[in-house]
């Protein structure tokens, strides 16, 4: 029941997601972040099993981190994307599968592009101009079609986002109370103000 | 909806005189979801081998990258580009090692051979029957529609220009039949002294 957001712009991309943290019926925190830095210019987004989503993306973390130390230089965005899937398809041949879908934003500091991949649990991937995980996508592809452009400003993309919510408040039956928005350009990751649905 | 359908793709390789052609779709989807509308099936694998790959997208990645890994040893041993033949071999090799346990993915290769300039398709199933067919192949989730609309328009010794005409009409008409195929086509003309790359703009539906 989790949902994640990403939009694509010139020089940015976005990531927003849900805050809950449920188990069944049981809604446990409602101001549960699950999103991750990787490293200074990549976020990862994860929806899916609470448990796995933790020990996948800090795993991941991680490895990112020690791949920097041992070279000296940040992991590229394409680098991050495709080991992240390899990590994933490894997984669901294995005995436990990970239950994890990922959007992976990123900035890659030497082609100066922002990216946003969408990474199933599968190790399905995909670069995408926007992308949503979740049952929620259902209701927030079409409104995003409807209004993206490539060269939306952020306050464009940010109204788009709110849009999907208000559409979410109204039609979806699971009620989130708020999402968590951040932002990743070439200055790095931001935390931008929480949408209270 | 099986496995090998999940994400939804449409394949097809057709043969010409002294040419070759390979049309994919550029849909990814998952399950009714449609993801991404400009999604690269094609691989190239050689200066006039092409590869599309239909099937689940997990299982495209993980077969190409490691066909890549072994295409590349061979390069660097052999200090040559590998034969279209050889490399038919490698993929069955590679596909039958998960004989029980499948990759739920299956090439398609369209090649020249370097020595006669004649074209090769090689067709595969999941688990590396390899078939070298002198017309047509498809594959995806749009295979009955593509093989009617193949078997009636196709025929021998077409030049690169009626082939792209032909294996673009085959590709676009098949692909509108087809739920979870479509939003757009590639299609690679491989020819002794070129390589041309179309992108058609196909129903966004």
């Amino acid at each position: 029941m989790d949902f994640s957001i990403g939009i694509k712009g010139q020089d940015y991309v976005i990531l927003a997601e849900d805050m809950n943290a449920a188990h069944s019926i049981i809604l446990n925190q409602q101001d549960h972040t699950k999103m991750l830095d990787l490293n200074d210019h990549l976020l990862l987004a994860r929806t899916g099993e609470l448990g796995d989503g933790v020990q996948c993306a800090e795993y991941l973390q991680k490895n990112i981190q020690l791949y920097q130390l041992r070279n000296g230089y940040e992991m590229r965005s394409n680098a991050a994307a495709n080991y992240i899937r390899k990590y994933l398809a490894d997984s669901i041949r294995s005995q436990e599968p990970m239950n994890v879908n990922i959007l992976l934003a990123a900035y890659d500091t030497i082609s100066k592009e922002p990216q946003l991949y969408y990474i199933d649990y599968m190790g399905s991937m995909a670069t995408v101009p926007f992308a949503a995980h979740g049952h929620g996508a259902l209701f927030s592809l079409g409104i995003i079609d409807r209004y993206y452009s490539r060269s939306m400003s952020r306050d464009e993309a940010l109204s788009v986002l709110k849009k999907c919510i208000v559409e979410l408040k109204k039609r979806f039956i699971v009620n989130y109370t708020s999402f968590n928005v951040q932002v990743v350009d070439s200055q790095g990751i931001h935390q931008l103000d929480r949408i209270v649905a | 909806m099986s496995i090998s359908e999940y994400n939804g793709s449409a394949i097809v390789a057709m043969a010409g005189k002294d040419c070759v052609a390979l049309a994919t779709d550029t849909r990814f989807g998952i399950s009714f979801k449609t993801v991404s509308t400009d999604f690269d099936r094609v691989y190239k694998m050689g200066p006039r081998i092409y590869m599309g790959m239909a099937g689940l997208v997990t299982d495209m990645y993980t077969v190409s990258a490691r066909l890549r890994f072994r295409l590349n040893l061979y390069e660097l041993r052999e200090n040559r580009p590998v034969a279209p033949r050889v490399f038919f071999s490698m993929i069955t090799n590679l596909l039958y090692e998960r004989r029980f346990g499948s990759y739920f993915s299956a090439p398609v290769v369209a090649a020249l051979d370097p020595v006669n300039g004649k074209p090769l398709i090689a067709a595969y199933d999941c688990i590396g029957d390899l078939e070298v067919v002198n017309d047509f192949f498809a594959d995806g989730t749009s295979t009955e529609q593509l093989l009617g609309i193949c078997e009636t328009l196709w025929k021998p010794n077409m030049d690169s220009e009626e082939l792209y005409e032909v294996i673009s009409q085959c590709l676009l008409n098949a692909q509108d039949s087809d739920a979870l195929a479509g939003w757009g086509a590639q299609v690679y003309i491989i020819e002794k002294d070129k390589v041309t790359k179309k992108t058609l703009k196909a129903r966004l539906d």
